[in-house]
């Protein structure tokens, strides 16, 4: 675990988890070695007519992320993201703060699966 | 539009903006009451339902295919230029492997092919529904399916056009609505008959309709289906716009009745089937005074 996204419409680790993944407004990353924040816009695919869980999944791969904190997770967009081996953490609704805490104690269950149909 | 393609036989597509206000009703009776020879499309092709009211001595059914990438491992050198063309995100690539592929996203423009420098990527027939022909009497019935699951309606309306014989004048039941497949059904039509009934939505999506025929530069007339007392003031937007009305279909319970028995109005109720026989007279007028139109 080095790079986590999380799907949030904040800029701000005390934002709100955004429940969206694929048309979630963005994505803030956080780096854990080096504990700093960066965010990654989501506006192509939030904006997509379709697919726009893959694209999303596209984008968080190539910035290098390695673990997702979100929502809710279709199984298009797990396809991409298992293939990449990126970690998938299902969480609710809560601060970014608070998931980042869930998910260092060990709190978060690892998503072996999607958790939601397709468009859900 | 119609004219791109020569014809030697009018198409007359039966279109609405709302669902449900009676244009199979129309196109089935138009079609029973033509005089001649004619041909009849469902290209409703999500749930085509023209079969459900006519016989037919035997229907010949050819699938619909698209073309969807097939990518070979050992060219694919990751470089990701595919999965940048695709708007659809039909195909991901994640710069290490192969990408991976989503063909029910896939729209079959063949770009990722186009611009793969690898050539990796072939393409390969992907069955997204079928269309089928038939007889039923004097009318022959085209009739498109789209597979369930799949969402691409266009190409299978297209493979319904498609279909159709030039010299024998058709009757297309269009899908509902002013979106791709309505588009897609219009295009191929010189002649539009727009069904409206007397209520809010109707009228609403009746201007959005005709606003789509405009777009496309075609002419049309409307029906006035279970007419009766009108508050919305159909008739008065009908005169603003000198949109001929050419029917007015009476809300009447027989016909209600007789339709979900799947039975045909125009011989049930030989009232009505002469309301369609006149109909069929005024749309080969109007053909004939749009017939220098684009």
């Amino acid at each position: 675990m080095k790079l986590i996204a999380f799907s949030t419409s904040g800029t701000e680790l005390d934002a709100e988890l955004d429940p969206r993944f694929g048309r979630a407004r963005g994505f803030l990353l956080y780096d854990l070695e080096l504990q700093q924040i960066r965010l990654l816009e989501n506006e192509q695919s939030r904006n997509a007519a379709q697919g726009a869980g893959i694209h999303a999944a596209e984008a968080i791969v190539r910035a290098g992320v390695d673990t997702l904190v979100t929502g809710h997770c279709g199984p298009k967009a797990f396809r991409v993201l298992d293939a990449a081996g990126v970690q998938v953490y299902n969480c609710p609704v809560i601060p970014l703060q608070e998931a980042l805490q869930a998910l260092q104690g060990g709190i978060l269950q690892a998503a072996t699966a999607a958790d939601v149909e397709d468009h859900w | 539009m119609g004219g791109q393609t020569k014809r030697q036989a009018p198409r007359i597509a039966v279109a609405s903006g709302k669902g449900g206000t009676g244009k199979t009703t129309v196109a089935l009776n138009l079609a029973i009451m033509f005089d001649e020879p004619v041909q009849l499309a469902d290209c409703d092709v999500e749930e085509p339902n023209l079969n459900l009211f006519l016989q037919f001595d035997q229907l010949d059914s050819q699938p619909v295919t698209m073309l969807v990438p097939e990518i070979r491992a050992d060219r694919c050198t990751g470089c990701g230029a595919c999965s940048e063309i695709c708007r659809f995100n039909g195909l991901v690539s994640l710069g290490t492997s192969k990408p991976l592929l989503f063909p029910e996203l896939c729209h079959g423009c063949g770009g990722c092919a186009l611009v793969c420098p690898a050539e990796a990527i072939s393409e390969r027939p992907l069955q997204i529904g079928t269309v089928n022909c038939g007889h039923s009497n004097a009318i022959r019935l085209v009739e498109g399916r789209l597979d369930v699951g799949v969402s691409l309606v266009p190409p299978v309306i297209r493979a319904v056009t498609n279909q159709l014989f030039s010299d024998i004048p058709a009757i297309l039941d269009a899908p509902p609505g002013t979106s791709c497949p309505a588009v897609a059904t219009l295009r191929e039509s010189d002649y539009v008959l727009l069904v409206a009934d007397p209520t809010p939505f109707s009228l609403h999506d009746l201007k959005l309709a005709v606003a789509m025929v405009r777009e496309l530069r075609l002419p049309c007339g409307v029906i006035i289906n279970r007419a009766g007392e009108d508050l919305v003031g159909l008739s008065r937007y009908c005169q603003d716009e000198c949109l001929p009305v050419l029917l007015s279909l009476p809300d009447d319970r027989q016909i209600a009745e007789v339709v979900s028995k799947g039975q045909l109005v125009a011989h049930c109720l030989p009232e009505y089937g002469l309301l369609f026989k006149q109909l069929a007279d005024r749309v080969r007028t109007e053909l004939q005074q749009h017939g220098g139109q684009p």
